[in-house]
């Protein structure tokens, strides 16, 4: 027996190892995604058939009558664009104002420095929670509460955008950064020419991320966008899902289809930076 | 992209770089550069991040309430006493009960899940890996909001999950009304939302675990199951470190769940130390949850201290 296994080329399965690896595998997939599954089907049932028991599973008489009532009736339209302006305005303040203070932190000596990456370090740790309310006391003193400058500012450069960039960054050798200086570049002309053109991948890692955490931004807006004409999706789903269509399942689970949409399109057609995004997060 | 133009100021500089002469000038230009490129991070670090954690800390002395925005330096000096207010307040001694249960239970619960799966898909298969990725992330990158009314329908008593259940002969729970099986639904929820995250981090970490060294154990007889705790596990124990506080971070603050699956009830029974911060905030007792919210943040601080001290030790 031992001699079996010494002699046993080295990995080799037993014959029924992969194809039970690919079923669990499967089955974990497939459970994970059921809620989605559930989600999607629902959305096309009538009341009627969402309470009915026993359950149905696919569409007896599917209608569209759930995703109108959104077009036509609860203005999604305006909560849709809401969200797309926050998503845009905080995905380029990050990927600028995130590879600026990147470049200054991994290629510049300056007094101070170390402090202020130190800074960066420590508000990673810090809940979302412990700067909540003086935030709000600030906003509503400015006078800023249901703007787009109270759903963006806040987010306008995150320390873990800025983390992100100065490990590129410091990845970039310092011979080209030091013949851009001797040719006589200013460091403005050093990082528009040849630090960012070399950060394409961290900025489409922060970019992604960016807009994936301001589409799902929850809390915040539900703070602070108090007029309805400032909703954003999450903040519209979850007030309508409270208030008085808190059974109406059919308009919730279309109005769920509605906001995870675009993001599944835009998961499934970027999933590479995604899945990069987290490694390098995660990863130095 | 740049115009030419607007950089020529910075470039005045090349005529004036002789290595000897001027250097504390020029020390001093590259400095004032430097901090132009982190100012607009700087401004909005310091107005949004430090100054309000600053402010929050300083609030945590005081008796600050909703009534006070219009005159915030008329608020009462009050020392310690929001902090002892606090742990006397059953209602957050509860919370931080649930919370320690929600991180208890659910941390362990997604690490041995997301290393099992990252095995999996790393060692256990050679096709459709990108695909079983993408599937196990899919929760991640969906709107909480949105996925808490898929998973309220099918928490229901007479809901998908219970007749699943029933299909093993398992009578299913109410689970959202139940003061036993609220906290489990919402473990499971965390669980399957933060999988993806993990499996990530994990599989990026096995890949770094050098195949040789696996094969010369196999070749020496060691089996899978040893290669994994001998070889494989050690070697991953930076990333583990890596994941397990970053799970934490996100686990200690636990509050979204719970506000939109059960509002932190019934009787409290999910109500978090963030849930239980949110509330006083909008109770307008600014003082009480900011009080609170140090305490949230000195608690993440210690863990994350210690599982650093734990988990490297033993190199």
């Amino acid at each position: 027996m031992t001699t079996d296994q010494i002699m046993r080329k080295p990995r080799k399965r037993t014959p029924a190892a992969r194809p039970l690896t690919y079923a669990v595998l499967l089955v974990a997939v497939a459970s994970t995604l059921l809620p989605f599954v559930w989600m999607f089907l629902g959305a096309f049932k009538t009341q009627g058939e969402l309470l009915r028991r026993p359950i149905t599973w696919w569409p007896e008489q599917p209608t569209l009558e759930n995703f109108l009532t959104w077009f036509n009736e609860l203005h999604i339209g305006t909560f849709f664009l809401n969200s797309l302006v926050v998503a845009v305005f905080t995905v380029l303040g990050n990927l600028l104002f995130c590879s600026m203070v990147g470049y200054a932190l991994a290629k510049m000596d300056f007094p101070g420095k170390r402090f202020l990456f130190l800074l960066v370090m420590v508000m990673l740790m810090v809940p979302g929670v412990v700067t909540f309310v003086p935030l709000f006391v600030m906003v509503s003193k400015l006078g800023l509460v249901s703007t787009y400058p109270a759903l963006i500012l806040p987010f306008l450069a995150a320390p873990m955008g800025v983390f992100l960039m100065r490990q590129f960054i410091m990845g970039i050798p310092d011979s080209l950064i030091e013949a851009a200086r001797i040719d006589g570049a200013g460091e403005l002309r050093t990082f528009l020419r040849i630090v960012l053109p070399l950060c394409g991948p961290p900025l489409a890692t922060l970019g992604i991320l960016t807009f994936l955490g301001s589409w799902n931004n929850f809390l915040w807006p539900l703070v602070v966008a108090q007029s309805e004409d400032m909703y954003t999706l999450p903040v519209a789903l979850s007030l309508y899902s409270t208030g008085q269509n808190a059974t109406d399942y059919g308009l919730l689970l279309a109005g769920s289809v509605l906001v995870i949409t675009p993001i599944l399109l835009l998961f499934v057609a970027l999933q590479r930076f995604f899945i990069q995004g987290v490694a390098a997060t995660g990863i130095k | 992209m740049a115009t030419t133009t607007s950089v020529r100021p910075a470039s005045t500089k090349v005529a004036g770089r002789p290595p000897a002469r001027g250097g504390r000038a020029r020390r001093r230009r590259n400095a004032l550069v430097a901090w132009l490129f982190a100012l607009p991070f700087v401004l909005v670090f310091s107005v949004f991040m430090l100054g309000p954690l600053v402010s929050s800390f300083l609030m945590s002395f005081t008796d600050f309430t909703s009534r006070d925005i219009d005159n915030p330096f008329a608020v009462g000096f009050v020392g310690l006493n929001q902090y002892s207010a606090l742990f006397k307040n059953p209602q957050f001694l509860h919370s931080v009960l649930n919370t320690a249960y929600f991180v208890v239970a659910g941390i362990p619960l997604t690490i041995v899940l997301a290393l099992a799966l990252a095995v999996a898909l790393n060692n256990g298969i050679t096709r459709f890996r990108t695909a079983f990725r993408v599937g196990f992330y899919t929760p991640v990158v969906t709107s909480i909001v949105a996925v808490a009314v898929v998973w309220r329908f099918i928490l229901q008593p007479d809901g998908l999950l219970n007749v699943i259940l029933g299909w093993v002969g398992v009578a299913g729970p109410d689970w959202l009304n139940s003061t036993t099986w609220s906290m489990p639904a919402l473990i499971m929820l965390a669980v399957w939302r933060n999988l993806g995250t993990l499996m990530i981090i994990f599989l990026a970490g096995l890949q770094n675990v050098p195949a040789d060294i696996l094969e010369a154990a196999a070749v020496d007889g060691a089996n899978a199951w040893q290669r994994f705790m001998r070889i494989t596990l050690p070697m991953l124990r930076p990333t583990l470190l890596l994941g397990t506080v970053l799970l934490s971070v996100g686990f200690l603050q636990f509050f979204e769940e719970p506000f939109v699956m059960t509002k932190g009830g019934p009787l409290d029974s999910t109500l978090s130390v963030s849930y239980f911060t949110f509330n006083q905030f909008g109770f307008g007792k600014y003082g009480l949850a900011s009080a609170a919210s140090y305490v949230l943040f000195v608690a993440i601080a210690l863990l994350s201290l210690i599982q650093f001290r734990a988990l490297r030790s033993k190199d």
